[in-house]
């Protein structure tokens, strides 16, 4: 058994899927490895906050007792999933990262989780990330960091980095990011795995703690680009609870994905961006992207250069859209309605009243980068800095859609780094706010202007580290990342000779503990 | 642009409903002067005649079918907040002793 489950843990998605509808295996069989695997690798890597082992295997053993009876399912129906904890979870702890909410039990399931539910899938638990997703490591955790699975010694990118290293390890074959400025596609690339920030109202945010209103993109985290576009077709599609959410249905997915893993983009013009492509981005990053369009050029691909000008202003109007939008969103903890509540000792002699309590309790439960961000928030919206700020960050933003919209003349696609470096160590860049924030200098121009974006590990820089190369793709136009990116995947991996994962060191395993013993 | 002051920090800190301590005060007081400097060059494109975005795709009037639901059990709801006393949400006193 021990072996046969190390196996079930290698296995994408799709092939997990085949071998459950087959009735090769079984569910309750395939989740019980997952769960085995997290007891032995989790203590090390840390991605999950939250581990529902005897919930996912009720819901692993009802979808074999379901497909005994010859019941119709869900072609997902028993695969395991792990859900990042920005997403609220009926009956289950969900604390976004912060102390601010620690022990609540959200009262209701995100529209995504009810579709989750619906298909079947065993939730197996909730993934570390960096506090109401603000940062990009998982370092800004206030329950601890992840540790990168390549190398336990670094970050595994942020905010989502319990999403990516629970797939990067093994831990889970698929995984629920939110990205707002790349926080599914930058852990991406620095674990090696596949992430898509979907088109902005592609995928439901009701139940998405929010962080910025205008930017938060629920999306797949997974090992295979076929795998992510099985997950976006499972979690999106129109929610009447999103008012921000698509009416039309998606575009086909995983017939994009199909179609590009053939290997062929005669006629697809991909765009390089002169602006995400130069200074600040390593040696190895730039010579991995550079070998990727020599292949998909060979791959029948046009490549043009385009310039987007503005894109060099993307990271200020970020940090202030960002910020403004998070100070107005996390005003709802307040420690009146749910979570922690501080009663400040009296010992000033003033009266213990609700400002009073809702400011000791902020103080108290926020860590130091959501302090940061929702007092530069306040700031950029207070009286007088308003349109100097956040006004002026608006306009870029406009300035930033354009240059999209010129770029998509000339280019079907868009093609960057993920991410300017590989994965680098922990607390190396905590004490410098700034140089985090550049971490996601490439990712953060998709999500001003709504539009989708993918990150496909692309090989390995000279310190051994992956690396991802980001797709971009015109609002609406998802099925255009599923191609190039299936088609770069196919691509790689007939000169790897399999995925990059398998080149990761073996994580050492501790003791199994009993599954069972879990919640 | 202003750079930010320590008493800025602590008036915006106030706004925001958050106590810092004489510490973070300090810390903050130079960590978003750096990030403020740095964003502050966006107003280098950001003329009069570009118009303002808020959304990345507009949509307008965005109704559902006014269908009268289930709210969820007061119960529920009730069984996350810090404190609650017949059936409501209880809470410190509003205002201030004169």
């Amino acid at each position: 058994m021990s072996a046969e489950s190390t196996d079930l843990t290698r296995l994408s998605a799709a092939t997990l899927a085949d071998k459950l509808t087959a009735g090769e295996v079984s569910s309750d069989e395939v989740t019980r490895a997952h769960l085995d695997r997290i007891a032995a690798v989790d203590p090390a890597v840390h991605a999950f906050l939250h581990i529902c082992g005897r919930r996912a295997l009720a819901t692993a053993r009802d979808v074999d007792a379901r497909r005994a009876a010859g019941e119709e399912l869900h072609p997902l129906a028993g695969v395991p999933i792990a859900v990042k904890d920005i997403i609220v979870t009926k009956g289950v702890p969900t604390t976004a990262g912060s102390r601010i909410l620690e022990g609540w039990v959200p009262p209701y399931d995100a529209t995504l989780v009810s579709k989750i539910k619906a298909a079947r899938l065993p939730i197996l638990g909730k993934t570390n990330m960096d506090e109401f997703a603000m940062g990009s490591s998982t370092e800004h955790s206030a329950f601890g960091p992840t540790h990168n699975p390549w190398d336990l010694d670094r970050i595994p990118g942020g905010s989502g980095g319990g999403s990516a290293a629970a797939v990067a390890s093994y831990q889970a074959p698929l995984a629920i990011g939110t990205d707002t400025g790349g926080s599914i596609r930058q852990p991406g690339a620095v674990t090696g795995t596949v992430g898509v920030k979907p088109t902005y109202g592609s995928v439901s945010r009701y139940g998405l703690i929010a962080l910025a209103s205008s930017l938060d993109q629920a999306g797949p985290v997974t090992r295979t680009v076929l795998d992510s576009a099985l997950l976006h077709e499972l979690i999106g599609g129109h929610d009447p609870h999103d008012s921000t959410s698509i009416p039309e249905p998606l575009p086909p997915l995983v017939a994009a994905a199909r179609q590009g893993a053939l290997g062929d983009l005669t006629g697809v013009r991909v765009g390089v961006v002169t602006e995400l492509n130069g200074d600040g981005y390593s040696d190895g990053v730039r010579a991995r992207f550079s070998e990727s369009l020599t292949l998909l050029q060979q791959a029948g691909a046009e490549i043009v250069e385009v310039s987007c000008p503005h894109f060099t202003y993307a990271l200020g109007a970020y940090y202030l859209i960002l910020p403004a939008e998070a100070s107005s969103n996390l005003a709802k903890f307040d420690g009146m309605r749910f979570g922690l509540r501080v009663t400040p000792d009296g010992g000033d002699g003033l009266a213990a009243t609700a400002e009073r309590v809702m400011s000791a309790t902020r103080g108290a439960g926020f860590g130091p980068e959501v302090k940061r961000r929702i007092i530069l928030g306040t700031y950029a919206l207070s009286a007088g800095y308003y349109d100097a700020y956040y006004g002026s960050a608006q306009k870029v933003r406009t300035l930033i859609q354009r240059d999209f919209a010129a770029a998509f003349e000339k280019a079907d696609v868009l093609v960057s780094p993920t991410a300017p470096t590989t994965a680098f160590k922990l607390g190396e860049k905590l004490d410098d706010p700034l140089a985090m924030y550049l971490n996601d200098v490439a990712t953060i121009p998709a999500n001003l202007a709504g539009v989708p974006g993918m990150s496909v590990p692309n090989g390995l820089s000279d310190d051994g580290l992956p690396v991802g190369f980001q797709i971009l793709a015109p609002a609406k136009a998802d099925d255009r990342l599923y191609r190039v990116g299936a088609a770069l995947e196919a691509l790689l991996e007939t000169r790897w000779g399999g995925p990059l994962l398998e080149r990761a060191p073996e994580l050492a395993t501790a003791a199994n503990s009993p599954v069972e013993a879990t919640r | 642009m202003s750079t930010i002051s320590r008493d800025e920090v602590a008036r915006v800190a106030g706004l925001a409903r958050i106590d810092l301590t004489s510490d973070e005060l300090d810390r903050l007081a130079g960590e978003l002067d750096v990030i403020v400097q740095s964003v502050a060059r966006i107003s280098e494109v950001a003329t009069a005649d570009v118009p303002a975005t808020s959304h990345p795709l507009p949509m307008f009037n965005v109704f559902r079918a006014d269908v009268p639901e289930p709210s969820l059990p007061v119960a529920d709801v009730l069984a996350g907040a810090p404190a609650s006393e017949e059936g409501r949400f209880m809470v410190p006193q509003i205002l201030e002793e004169d």
